[in-house]
């Protein structure tokens, strides 16, 4: 209860303060769209010279990019933590963090919280409703049971590779470009995975399975039975891959010494 | 404009900074590859049983993808972000005091920073990525001169846009929606996702007025020798162009901000 009600106070805080710079707030939604735009531009550019893409079509392409972009949305709205090492270590603001009464990383997720992202969940339901449209797909009743299972097991993968990628800053407090590469590798997931080889393919389903927050589960939703097994692994891989993150990070702040002043 | 030596001075500063902590870099070259070898089957699936699209076969297409990850490491650089942030810090009142163009200087660290990367991560990982896909590297020493030329360009340009989303943080106040809307635009018009040839013909005819295809396209397509002869010096042309032009901007912008400037703290 107590996290709740902390939760609630950070988030019309973090409203209050956005809505002090209205300018940026908008620009920045804005680039939100612009960005889930480029995204869209990229798959119809490319299906201009192509008809199918390894036997999918633009539809179906489109489909999966608007059902990445919701797990997406949640996961860009709570865990800002690609720059969790320069923020947080470097600049010793992680001994602030321990002395708060509640989990370091809960306080993180909620310090670092932008809410504004959620309208990519909009813009996802949009993208999906239309590709689905087109398809001539059939909703059922369980669809969107299904769906928020899928959502959430997609934004716990991303959260948790991004949390254990955030948890090395314990051990190792150099920089690295590696989170925001990471963001490109995450796009990866959202062609039909069968189009790489079978490394590449490996790495995206079992290592950093981003393949789980687009391609997979979305195969539920379009009928592509062959792959119902990795789909309904999805929200398993979530589970999996979130605790192992917490467990990373619970072993690294207990190894956390402090950057000096 | 100061001291020639400060200048000078910057750049080492900032290499060494980056050298410093480079083994990181070495973790980096191995996502690029991931990342340029997931876009060689994306683009293989896209060819199908297509020999060539506008003109470029897929081999030409692997080169233009890979060269222009590792050019983006060179001209690439966070200094919008820092600026907004030394505004917001009210730095930049202690760095416009001191005797230097606070612009140059910042222009000064992202070179040495895109030099740090293009020593110890775009050679490296060029080489390394050579060997593992099949890219086509240019026999021709005029070809890697010109792109050398180019790159130039495409660092300056690039810069300058980095400045002006700086600038404007005088008057935004708050600038994080602009530089990320920034990023995903250059992304996108500056060729680094798909060539511009590939768009259709309206879009290509917009793209032409605007600095973003200096920063990605024309480098790219010289190094793939999608560009010959005198399309070569045409397109060198126009990053020129916006090199030059954009300086007007940049020191317009700048004047009316030290005028008005507020210092948020510090």
């Amino acid at each position: 209860m107590f996290y709740f009600s902390i939760f609630f106070q950070y988030a019309s805080q973090y409203l209050k303060t956005r809505l002090t710079y209205r300018g940026d707030l908008i620009v920045e939604i804005f680039s939100d769209f612009l960005f889930q735009a480029v995204n869209l531009v990229f798959i119809l550019v490319v299906f201009g010279h192509t008809t199918l893409l390894n036997g999918w079509s633009r539809e179906e392409i489109i489909f999966i990019y608007g059902f990445f972009l919701v797990p997406y949305a949640i996961f860009s709205s709570f865990f800002n933590i690609w720059d969790f090492n320069d923020r947080y270590i470097v600049k010793g603001e992680m001994d602030r963090v321990l002395t708060r009464p509640i989990h370091s990383l809960f306080q993180i997720v909620i310090e670092r919280m932008e809410l504004e992202s959620m309208f990519g969940v909009v813009t996802g339901l949009v993208i999906m409703f239309y590709a689905g449209n087109q398809l001539g797909l059939e909703l059922s009743w369980y669809d969107p049971f299904v769906f928020l299972f899928m959502v959430i097991g997609g934004a716990f993968i991303y959260a948790g590779i991004f949390i254990s990628l955030a948890s090395i800053s314990f051990w190792s407090d150099s920089k690295t470009d590696i989170m925001p590469m990471m963001y490109n590798i995450g796009n990866y997931g959202r062609y039909p995975v069968d189009i790489y080889n079978h490394v590449i393919r490996f790495v995206l389903t079992w290592i950093l399975p981003f393949a789980f927050v687009g391609v997979y589960p979305s195969a539920f939703f379009l009928g592509r039975t062959e792959w119902y097994g990795y789909a309904f692994l999805t929200p398993v891989m979530g589970v999996i891959f979130l605790s192992i993150a917490i467990i990373l990070w619970n072993s690294g702040v207990k190894r956390y010494r402090g950057a000096g002043n | 404009m100061g001291n020639f030596s400060v200048y000078v001075e910057m750049i080492r500063i900032r290499f060494l900074m980056m050298l410093a902590y480079r083994t990181n870099y070495y973790s980096g070259i191995l996502i690029y590859s991931i990342n340029i070898g997931a876009y060689y089957f994306l683009w293989q699936a896209i060819y199908g049983s297509q020999e060539s699209i506008e003109g470029m076969s897929v081999t030409q297409m692997t080169t233009y993808i890979a060269v222009a990850w590792m050019a983006r490491a060179f001209y690439f650089n966070n200094i919008d972000r820092e600026i907004a942030q030394e505004i917001q810090e009210g730095k930049v009142a202690i760095e416009m005091i001191r005797p230097y163009n606070y612009l140059g200087i910042k222009t000064m660290q992202g070179l040495g920073e895109g030099l740090f990367r293009l020593l110890f991560f775009s050679v490296p990982g060029m080489v390394i990525i050579g060997l593992a896909f099949p890219i086509d590297f240019s026999n021709s020493i005029t070809v890697w001169l010109l792109f050398i030329v180019s790159i130039i360009f495409s660092f300056i340009v690039n810069t300058q846009l980095n400045l002006l989303t700086g600038i404007l943080t005088f008057f935004l106040l708050y600038n994080t929606g602009l530089i990320r809307g920034k990023r995903v635009v250059i992304d996108l018009f500056s060729g680094l996702l798909l060539p511009i040839s590939f768009y259709p013909m309206w879009a290509q005819d917009i793209m032409g007025f605007l600095p973003f295809q200096a920063i990605s396209y024309i480098p790219s397509m010289i190094f793939t020798e999608g560009f010959t002869g005198a399309e070569i010096y045409s397109a060198l042309g126009i990053q020129l162009f916006w090199c030059f032009f954009l300086i007007i901007p940049i020191q317009l912008l700048w004047v009316i901000a030290k005028r008005q400037l507020i210092v948020q703290g510090g």
